[in-house]
């Protein structure tokens, strides 16, 4: 490793995982917006329509639409195409809620235009750290 | 944020993994609001109950929540479930789907919490009183428990309303709070607001306006002189939809609008605004309309003494829905307001609702007196609307 940066941000829920970066500079909506069973992003016109959540550390503003999107982060962590951990701008009530009983790392208040697709990254969720490689 | 030791007991796991659970998501959600401490609530509403809306996911995780010793330990009623629990089949709602929904029925009733299945929880004994530290979901309800009642609540989602009712304690920000309940926009009617479909257009036209502005989210209406209880819960569905609004104040008719001065920045709608409104919920012609419902919030047992009036002796000649909850549709039985709208070829469909019953795609054009009903059949369920007074809606079902 020659080179690596930090950022620092709020825990939502605690873990720590190392990964590579999927990038959005939109909202999710994880009901009607991505596939429950396959992770796919499936919202029409978004910028990660068609590509993969899963087994990602997926970067992305904020999350929207209904509350029932939580139970979607569960069932992509049951079937095994959860993202293997969450970074927010500013983490609302829906991911906070679907990272907790799913049991994803969620790191927010961190400056995301730092990160870029494909970056390899080490998220510390329970010290709200974000190592970039 | 400051946590008792019995929080921190809780956390740590001392009362089982679902009250471990429930305080986690509760604790999160207070760091995220900037809520100092928890407060006890003495009564929760959850939403999130039709296995159409839950799918697997859901049901596997309202199980776990139940295998995992979760109860609820404040009175706590539920939201319409998908179908009607003893009349599914009449409804054409399939035995796969039903099975599903009793699994999601049974993992609730297990956790102690008693299965209503209804959006208005405050007509049969989960009625707040004024000042009381509630955890609702349900758009409506909530609008309904802050500005009606002079309840307490955020707009809870399924799972912060099921932590709240396991662990009985909700995170002390948003609506909880004095400062967060002033109004902040005058909005001055000038217009003729008289039956339930003239309250939803208004709180679409106020749902719009403020949905788009910076100005803030709890109106102080003028112009309205009297509103009925079946007025207030058309009007509370339809600005929650249309504009998220969880508390209003409206003088002469909510109790708090008394103790706050009319905000300096003001709208003004006029019976211009009104009109536009009901006209863009009425995207049906006449000739369309294939489905009749009633009952978006659920119906009163004063309109169904109303729909038994005026069927009495008539027959439907299309598909029409009365969607109420089972408290009511019992005092109908008794009554026998039930006889004779059954009688006159109508259906009632207890326990569930038009919103989230798997009619997707089943009709064409639906006649019905609600806006929030209006905006869900047109975004969900891909029907053509068409917006009517009440008895105008139950004429429409035997033309």
């Amino acid at each position: 490793m020659t080179f690596s940066k930090s950022l620092s941000g709020r825990t939502i829920f605690p873990g720590t995982t190392r990964g590579t970066a999927l990038v959005s500079r939109m909202g999710i909506s994880f009901y009607g917006g991505v596939d429950p069973e396959t992770g796919i992003i499936t919202e029409p016109g978004h910028d990660l329509e068609g590509q993969s959540l899963a087994g990602r550390i997926l970067v992305f503003p904020s999350g929207k639409g209904s509350t029932v999107g939580s139970y979607i982060l569960y069932r992509l962590q049951k079937n095994g195409h959860a993202p293997t951990a969450i970074v927010n701008a500013d983490c609302e009530t829906i991911t906070a809620v679907g990272c907790i009983i799913a049991e994803i790392p969620c790191v927010d208040q961190v400056d995301l235009s730092q990160i870029k697709t494909g970056v390899p990254l080490t998220v510390n969720a329970d010290q709200g750290k974000i190592t970039l490689h | 944020m400051q946590l008792t030791p019995e929080e921190h007991a809780i956390l740590k796991g001392k009362s089982g993994p679902a009250a471990q659970k429930a305080l986690q998501i509760l604790e999160t959600l207070g760091r995220i609001y900037g809520a100092e401490r928890m407060i006890p609530v003495s009564s929760v509403q959850i939403s999130g109950v039709s296995y159409a809306n839950l799918g697997d996911a859901g049901l596997e995780w309202l199980s776990e929540m139940a295998e995992g010793g979760g109860q609820a330990c404040v009175f706590t009623t539920l939201n319409p479930a998908g179908m009607d629990i003893e009349n599914y089949l009449q409804l054409g709602i399939s035995e796969e789907f039903a099975v599903n929904q009793r699994r999601v029925l049974d993992a609730f009733q297990k956790m102690g919490v008693v299965t209503t299945c209804s959006c208005t929880p405050y007509l049969f004994g989960n009625l707040p009183r004024f000042g009381e530290q509630i955890a609702w979901a349900e758009s409506s309800a909530v609008c309904y428990a802050n500005a009606v009642l002079g309840a307490r609540t955020n707009r809870e989602g399924g799972p912060s309303a099921l932590a709240a009712a396991l662990t009985g304690r909700t995170p002390a920000y948003g609506y909880h709070l004095d400062e967060n309940r002033l109004p902040t926009l005058h909005v001055r009617v000038e217009a003729d607001i008289k039956n339930t479909p003239d309250f939803g257009a208004l709180g679409k036209a106020i749902g719009d306006r403020i949905q788009t502005s910076s100005t803030g989210r709890v109106p102080y209406i003028t112009g309205i002189d009297s509103a009925s209880l079946e007025h207030l819960k058309s009007f509370c569905a339809s600005i929650a939809t249309f504009g998220g609004v969880a508390l209003f104040h409206m003088p002469g008719v909510t109790p708090e609008a008394g103790s706050h001065s009319r905000p300096v920045e003001e709208l003004a709608l006029t019976q211009v605004d009104l009109d536009q409104a009901k006209t863009a919920l009425t995207t049906a012609s006449p000739d369309e309309i294939d489905f009749v419902s009633l009952g978006c919030p659920h119906l009163s047992l004063r309109e169904i003494q109303r729909v038994a009036t005026l069927l009495d002796g008539k027959r439907v000649t299309k598909e029409f829905w009365i969607t109420t909850s089972r408290p009511v549709k019992g005092m109908a039985d008794r009554m026998g307001y039930t006889a004779i709208i059954e009688a006159a070829g109508a259906r009632f469909a207890t326990d569930t609702c038009c919103v989230v019953a798997p009619i997707e795609g089943r009709f064409t054009a639906m006649a019905t007196d609600s806006a929030k009903a209006c905006y869900y059949a047109a975004t969900k369920n891909k029907f053509k609307t068409s917006l009517l007074p009440f008895d105008d809606v139950v004429r429409e079902a035997t033309q």
